[in-house]
């Protein structure tokens, strides 16, 4: 085995790490909060508060 | 930590975190296209020789300058994530939004792929140099991925911030090329005169150029992603969104006159990576090394800027229930699209699986072609439905309906260019998108909440 095959284990292993994180982190947080918060962004809000639209 | 509900209180709102600024909107449109002055654009050569490639460079030019001005006063207007999405929403109606979420999230989930298959051709074109001739590339490929995918998860501000960075030095690498030819020496190492020949294939190689031109400036409309993101968007999207292309046509313009005058038209119109090789040229070894960097920097920030604006088109067809709902969730904590980005992954990494590159790109550049396609049908409603006097617009561009008029006859040349290469894959991906919208119009749309998609605060429009 060769530096750039331990390579390739070293790329598989840091991807399952990262993938396995997000995984469990999105788990976490899908456990934790209710959905209708989770879903709660509208889009516009900026514009909302900040916003004119009328010409004056 | 449970978020609860409390009984007479509206619910906490979760949204997308507005902290970007017009820096980082030029480096995500300009960091996902900067590859293609790497690579791809060269292909155009092939088609029609070296000056039907410049040709084919400045009319595409004009055909992204168009997109750029448009997008720019509709999308400082319509400041929402998903860009050309909700403005086909807004403005045309929800089977024209549904298709263009679906062109961008085809159109940067492929490239993104094509981007990560780069990285891994790259590395193992270096491990073979090194003498490790059977290098892996899958695990480069998806590491790629995995590293911009959890990148994009932790928040917009970190990720744009290294796509600033990583296609700033991609773009300097050029420059620096350019004056490592040293341009004020004609003759010297360029070699214009006699490498210029007349059109090998006459106009019609010109127009059949169209199609590999649109590599110069592919995901320049990618900018209006970060609509929801940036903290003033009628500033900030006109700012990076116009500096984008300006460095694009700047970009374009170097890659081609270093290229066209270091390499042979027969050479460069296979090449697989035209500034790298020209780099090997000029005998520079420091000239090699930075163009080698500018490659693999900006393949990395063309998928990061890809992961970013394929998440946020279907992020937002989820909250407007275009998709299903849960797909439009944000992270409490990290303020992103989080399940759109993690099931965009396995999409990404199975296209990369397959090892199709020009298979893949091609599908990606149809996508976006349809997705320009629609932009003058949407400009002309909008200034139709708000004219000026009506509605307030961070940026207005100048001499409408040219723009608009000029965009869509280019479209139209660069379909009968695309159908001249890849009739094949233009039928297909036409029947693909005609499939998807029966579904969406005969199924999908009795789920949509039809007041729920429009909550932006604008008058009524003219007529109705």
């Amino acid at each position: 085995m060769d530096y750039w095959n331990i390579l390739e284990y070293g790329a598989w292993a840091i991807s399952f790490v990262l993938f396995g994180w997000m995984l469990l982190d999105a788990f976490r947080v899908n456990r934790d909060f209710e959905e209708e918060v989770l879903t709660s962004s509208r889009e516009g809000e900026l514009e909302l508060v900040t916003e004119k639209h009328d010409i004056d | 930590m449970a978020t609860e509900a409390v009984a007479g209180q509206a619910p906490q709102r979760i949204s997308l975190l507005r902290v970007l600024g017009p820096a980082h909107v030029w480096a995500l449109g300009v960091g996902i296209v900067l590859v293609g002055e790497f690579m791809g654009w060269n292909f155009s050569v092939g088609k029609g020789g070296a000056m039907g490639s410049l040709i084919a460079c400045w009319i595409i030019g004009l055909l992204y300058t168009c997109v750029a001005m448009i997008d720019s006063e509709v999308t400082s207007t319509v400041a929402a994530a998903g860009g050309q999405y909700a403005q086909a929403k807004h403005i045309i109606g929800p089977l024209m939004a549904f298709n263009v979420g679906l062109y961008l999230v085809m159109a940067y989930t492929m490239l993104e792929a094509a981007d990560a298959l780069v990285v891994g051709d790259l590395l193992a074109a270096v491990a073979g140099e090194l003498g490790h001739d059977s290098l892996h590339t899958e695990p480069f490929v998806v590491l790629t991925i995995a590293v911009l995918a959890w990148l994009n998860y932790r928040g917009v501000f970190a990720t744009l911030t290294v796509n600033f960075v990583i296609t700033a030095a991609a773009f300097l690498s050029i420059v620096i090329l350019f004056v490592g030819v040293q341009p004020w020496k004609p003759g010297e190492m360029l070699q214009h005169r006699e490498l210029l020949t007349d059109l090998p294939y006459g106009w019609i190689g010109v127009i059949a150029a169209f199609q590999f031109g649109i590599w110069y400036y592919l995901g320049i409309e990618g900018t209006c992603q970060a609509a929801e993101e940036v903290r003033s968007p009628a500033r900030s999207l006109p700012y990076g969104t116009m500096s984008g292309i300006i460095t694009l046509l700047i970009a374009a313009s170097l890659t081609w006159y270093i290229a066209s005058g270091l390499l042979p038209w027969e050479y460069l119109g296979q090449a697989a990576t035209p500034l790298y090789d020209a780099a090997r040229v000029t005998g520079s070894t420091y000239l090699q090394v930075f163009l080698f960097v500018g490659t693999i920097f900006s393949a990395i920030a063309s998928a990061n800027g890809c992961i970013n604006d394929a998440s946020r088109s279907w992020f937002s067809m989820g909250r407007d229930r275009y998709m299903p709902l849960w797909f439009g969730a944000v992270h409490p904590r990290y303020r992103t699209p989080y399940r759109a980005i993690l099931f965009l992954i396995p999409i990404a990494v199975s296209f990369a699986f397959t090892g199709l590159l020009d298979q893949v790109i091609t599908f990606s550049i149809l996508s976006g072609l349809l997705g320009y396609t629609f932009m003058p049908i949407n400009m002309w409603m909008f200034r139709k439905k708000w004219p000026l006097d009506t509605i307030r617009r961070g940026y207005v561009h100048p001499f409408h309906p040219l723009p608009a008029a000029v965009l869509l006859a280019l479209c139209v040349a660069t379909y009968f260019a695309t159908f001249l290469g890849y009739g094949a894959q233009l039928l297909a991906m036409m029947a693909f998108y005609i499939v998807a919208s029966l579904w969406f119009a005969f199924h999908r749309y009795k789920y949509v909440r039809r007041g729920d998609q429009f909550s932006m605060p604008w008058p009524k429009p003219r007529g109705y």
